[in-house]
């Protein structure tokens, strides 16, 4: 096997994702996925291989046991007929809303855009992802590497910058804020840490009339958003804007206010959130570290000092340790401090870096050098004590059986340097948990919590982002917040955290008349187009000038008609079906074969276009009448429509797929409904 | 909405010997009912070219008037075309074909375009051995006159309408083979299959090719009592056993047991295979044929697949012994043999 076959990019590192077959899926879910914990793809392609292997024993495993019992195996049979009932099919074709952790629904918002409906997409945003301004300008964007796009022309849609438009381009929209009920329900809840999962849990409960107080230690909320997040990508009115407007939505805010103990604080509230994020930077230990002490600062604190404006100079000469996001707002950091020699080291090739091919280009562009394959030796220290520069040790990657190894060569340099940056990650620290009060910690000091609930040991203490599993990103964050919100409303109306609401789904018809559809299929060929950026030698003299100046609108409607519209599904009735082939022919991404059934593999294998891609579905009908099945490959369809406009038979038609993920906000409307 | 197919295809789409997709070979958007038979046509004969590496440039697409006739736009985009008048489209073939020898004519016809007012013109045609392949895209009516019956529909096929139909049918095959076509095949749109390699046959072969072609047309002869609708074709089709086309140098991948199947050696050097069936058949018997096709239609069934195949006849060009350059590129000393020869000639008068 070669290729990127079973490939997929998430955070810059490659990911195995093996479709699981249909009849093992109510099992093991769509598909089973693992990292490679690797950057490049040469080396990504060996370990691919084995954990496919792995895979395939686990699905023997299972396979053993569905014969126990008695259910019968796809694999070795003809392909049944698709249920576009299941919610999840049409979800899964919808590549970016399906990849992004709260199911934004992209396509609309780009559709919106493109009708320069700019209010409503920003609140079709704010609904899903809480904060549009901010991941507009700052999200890892899982949804980008994700998008259909990047299979059928070259690169994505510019997903995440055209969110960034719907914030820049709207108009007052508290009018369409959801309305907090005068009378409380009488729950109280603490969250701790105001970061995006705190706030977003505040969100997401204050509308169901629950009472909510936010501690936090900083003097103002936002967490790592506000501390770590330079405003040169984030400006600080793009921030209050949308951080302020929970804690105007009603929740208490305290700040200034660590909590030293939960104990203290656990029996005042009917249910704890802990959002505390994951706020110790890691130390290197190696000779000279406690004698240079005054000039090494730890990555996260000193960027933390900055935003609150304690720290407003640096050496002209400065070494950032660490290849990974972090680093990289630290170098471009120093630079606007007034640093004139800033050099980024890394123990690691570049390939193998963890910063997001964006960021690290942004370094590169400001004229950051990176040294890659250098590992930090020693603090140097001058006569009178002081920090003076650093040695390193080159080092080789070798690579045995996919696993990488970093050799030492003996090849020593030496780097002057006025002051050193730590960015070599992040770890969770909860002193202020006791240990005694029914929370379980794991052996890496990691409190236990469940991947569905977000429920800890103890019931009425939840967690969610960094806090949780370690250091994500601000959107993972959020898609925590609304799952916890979900579980302590259920909890706290005793209600089974595990029967969890599910999606909100319709699927409406486009159809207006003869040749008439209700969307514009007209897509746009062009390239990506690139975002404007400051003026560079401006932006590295200002610490808070935006350097990204955002599409304006005639970019953005340019770029908004790249979109394909994956969440206009094409539906299939096969009693309506002449098998005249007019779809077939008109389909220009040869998507439609009709042929006779069999077995999932040999299927794939003898469609027009063999459908070597495993991630995405087969959309198989039922028998027709010569006996056939439709058979559609859901990999590169671009929803044109051409198949529902040439059918004489309307066995065709397209649907617009309406997938609204649960949250309390929408819980909410429901109730609201139901009483009406 | 856009009407127009968007110009990105599948990234893994095959490639011909010459790098070209299947896309390559495609014309403008079908402005034909949608269902319509001749657009599957048109994706066979894009299919076909496809696979036998045709450079569209050296083929022209001639046609008369017709839905069928109107076929041709929506192929071979690169490729020289003629719209003739009504029913006149095999004289320009005959024209063109004498002319330029090198170009490959793919005749695009309809069974009114053929059976009526261009039947006169159809038969000489034939007759002439002109080297190229013809296509009756047969509905059974005039489709784009809105539903007229054409001289192919059956005597028991009524029209939309329920009006009846008061003359019987022409069989367009045994009329061919009766005037020396040289290679004569029915087929349905719908039966892929079967088509491309058909016309893959046909275009390899040198002479006068005919396909009629069974194309249900779905706006007016697509009803329950027409005998050219999908349903009744599917319902009475009688396949001739599975047809391959097997290029130049290549070896039959089909695996048919020995003696189960009959070859065709066509005159680059290509063979079509063609599954043995009961019939106790042999496609290069004139007879033989006629006899079939008489039996079959006598029993309600509708024959299809390569039906007569004569691989040593004489194309027009031959019969005629033109010279085997286009004229266009003929030179001056070529048309021109000079004084010299005009006074030998002269000196033979006096
Ligand atoms: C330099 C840097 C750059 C980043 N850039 C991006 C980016 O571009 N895009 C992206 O998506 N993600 C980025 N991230 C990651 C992202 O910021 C975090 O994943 C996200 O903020 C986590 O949210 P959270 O709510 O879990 O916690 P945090 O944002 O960490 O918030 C936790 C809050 O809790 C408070 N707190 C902690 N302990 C206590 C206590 N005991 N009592 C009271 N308050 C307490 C803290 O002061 C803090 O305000 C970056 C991270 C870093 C370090
Ligand atoms: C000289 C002349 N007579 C009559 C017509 C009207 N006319 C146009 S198309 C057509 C019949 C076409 O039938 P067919 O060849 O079967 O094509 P179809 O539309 O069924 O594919 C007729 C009679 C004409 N265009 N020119
Ligand atoms: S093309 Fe549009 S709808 Fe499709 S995956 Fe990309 S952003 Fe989503
Ligand atoms: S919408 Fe229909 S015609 Fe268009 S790409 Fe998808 S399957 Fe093909
Ligand atoms: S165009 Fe419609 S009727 Fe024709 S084959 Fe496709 S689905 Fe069937
Ligand atoms: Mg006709």
């Amino acid at each position: 096997m070669s290729g990127k076959k079973y490939l997929f990019k998430r955070n810059n590192v490659w990911w195995v994702k093996l479709a699981v077959p249909l009849s093992l899926r109510s099992e093991l879910g769509y598909d089973l996925r693992r990292t490679t914990g690797e950057k490049d793809l040469d080396k990504a392609i060996p370990i691919r291989d084995k954990i496919i292997e792995e895979f395939k024993t686990e699905f023997q495993i299972r396979k053993v046991n569905a014969d126990d019992k008695g259910i019968v195996l796809r694999g070795t049979e003809h392909m049944q007929k698709t249920d576009i009932s299941d919610p999840q099919y049409f979800h899964k074709v919808v590549d970016c809303q399906y990849a992004c952790p709260a199911h934004t629904n992209v396509p609309e918002y780009i559709r919106l855009i493109a009708q320069k409906k700019y209010d409503d997409a920003y609140m079709l945003n704010w609904e899903s992802n809480v904060f549009p301004g901010i991941l507009g300008r700052t999200c890892d964007r899982p949804c980008e590497p994700a998008c259909r796009r990047g299979r059928t022309h070259d690169k994505p849609v510019a997903i995440c910058r055209l969110k960034r438009v719907t914030y820049d381009y709207k108009n007052d929209i508290d009018p369409y804020l959801p309305e907090i009920p005068k009378v409380k329900n009488g729950k109280k809840i603490g969250l701790i840490g105001a970061g995006p999962a705190s706030l977003t849990v505040a969100r997401d409960l204050l509308p169901l009339g629950y009472e909510v107080t936010i501690f936090e230690k900083d003097n103002k909320p936002g967490g790592l958003m506000r501390t770590n997040i330079p405003s040169f990508r984030l400006p600080e009115e793009v921030l209050d804007e949308e951080v302020y407007r929970i804690i105007k939505m009603g929740a208490v805010l305290k700040t200034n206010s660590y909590i030293d103990s939960l104990e203290n604080v656990i029996d005042s509230f009917d249910a704890v959130f802990v959002g505390t994020g994951a706020p110790k930077g890691k130390d290197l230990e190696i000779p000279g570290r406690k004698e240079a002490n005054e000039n090494i600062h730890i990555g996260i604190d000193w960027l933390t000092s900055i935003a609150f404006e304690h720290t407003k100079s640096i050496g002209k000469k400065v070494i950032v340790i660490g290849g990974g996001n972090t680093a990289m707002d630290c170098c471009r950091t120093a630079i606007r401090l007034g640093a004139d020699d800033v050099k980024v080291t890394v123990r690691s090739p570049k390939s193998d870096m963890k910063a997001s091919d964006w960021e690290l280009e942004e370094a590169i562009d400001e004229g950051i050098p990176i040294l890659d394959n250098t590992s930090p030796k020693e603090f140097l220290l001058d006569d009178e004590g002081k920090l003076k520069g650093m040695k390193f040790e080159k080092m080789e990657a070798q690579y045995t059986d996919g696993k990488r190894k970093l050799i030492p060569t003996g090849e020593e340099i030496i780097i002057e340097c006025d002051d050193v940056l730590l960015a070599i990650g992040q770890d969770n620290a909860f002193p202020w948990i006791e240990k005694n009060i029914g929370i379980d910690f794991n052996e890496w000091d990691c409190p236990i919590v469940d991947k569905t609930t977000m429920q800890s040991s103890h019931p009425k203490v939840f967690f969610g982002g960094d806090a949780a599993w370690g250091p994500e990103n601000i959107i993972w964050a959020v898609a925590h917040g609304h799952q916890a919100a979900i579980s302590i409303d259920n909890f706290c109306s005793e209600v089974d955290l595990f029967n969890r609401p599910p999606p909100l789904t319709n699927l409406v018809s486009q159809k207006m008349g003869i040749h008439e559809w209700s969307y514009d299929n007209g897509i746009s060929q062009e390239a990506r187009l690139e975002v404007p950026h400051a003026d560079l030698k401006q932006a590295l003299n200002d610490l808070k000038m935006e350097v990204e100046l955002g599409f304006d609108e005639k970019l953005a409607l340019e770029e908004a008609q790249r979109c394909l519209n994956c969440d206009m599904q094409t539906v299939f009735q096969e009693k309506l079906c002449i098998e005249c082939d007019a779809c077939v022919d008109i389909c220009p991404t040869d998507c439609i074969t009709f042929t006779t059934n069999d077995t999932e593999e040999k299927v794939r294998e003898k469609l027009r276009v063999p459908a070597l891609n495993l991630d995405q579905d087969l959309y198989v009908s039922g028998k027709l009448a010569t006996g056939r099945v439709m058979v559609k490959d859901e990999d590169m369809c671009v929803h044109c429509g051409l198949c529902a406009e040439r059918c004489p038979t309307g066995a065709w038609d397209i649907q617009k797929n309406n997938y609204i993920e649960a949250h309390n906000l929408n819980k909410g409307r429901v109730k609201a409904k139901e009483v009406a | 909405m856009s009407y127009f197919k968007p110009i990105n295809k599948h990234p893994n789409l095959e490639k011909n010997k010459l790098g070209l997709t299947r896309r390559d070979y495609e014309g403008g958007v079908s402005t034909l009912c949608a269902g319509c038979g001749h657009d599957s046509i048109s994706a066979c004969i894009i299919e076909a070219c496809f696979r036998l590496n045709i450079e569209a440039y050296k083929v022209a697409k001639l046609s008369g008037i017709g839905c069928s006739s109107k076929a041709p736009a929506y192929f071979l985009n690169a490729s020289h075309g003629f719209n003739s008048v009504h029913g006149r489209m095999p004289s320009i073939a005959t024209g063109a074909n004498c002319a330029n020898e090198d170009l490959l004519y793919l005749g695009v016809s309809g069974d009114g375009d053929s059976a009526s007012i261009g039947i006169g013109q159809f038969i000489h045609a034939i007759r002439r051995q002109v080297n190229m392949v013809y296509f009756v895209e047969n509905n059974g009516t005039y489709g784009l006159t809105k539903g007229q019956f054409s001289a192919t529909n059956d005597l028991e096929s009524k029209n939309k309408y329920g009006e009846d139909n008061l003359f019987p049918p022409i069989d367009l095959t045994s009329m061919a083979i009766q005037m020396g076509a040289s290679y004569v095949a029915r087929s349905f749109s719908g039966d892929r299959d079967q088509l491309v390699p058909l016309i893959m046959g046909a275009i390899q072969h040198k002479g006068f090719a005919l396909l009629d072609i069974i194309s249900p047309c779905v706006t007016f002869n697509n009803h329950d009592s027409s005998t050219k609708s999908y349903d009744y074709i599917r319902n009475h089709n009688e396949a001739m056993g599975k047809t391959d086309f097997v290029p130049l140098g290549e070896e039959i991948k089909t695996n048919y047991d020995e003696g189960s199947s009959v070859e065709v050696k066509l005159h680059d050097g290509s063979r079509l295979s063609l599954e043995k069936t009961d019939h106790n058949f042999d496609p290069t018997d004139a007879g033989n044929s006629l006899e079939l096709i008489r039996k079959k239609n006598k029993e309600g069934k509708i024959i299809t697949g390569l039906l007569y195949v004569d691989n040593k006849c004489k194309p027009l060009t031959e019969i005629m012994d033109l010279p085997d350059k286009p004229l266009n590129t003929l030179e001056q000393e070529e048309l021109c043999p000079g004084s010299e020869v005009l006074e030998e000639i002269n000196k033979g008068l006096s």
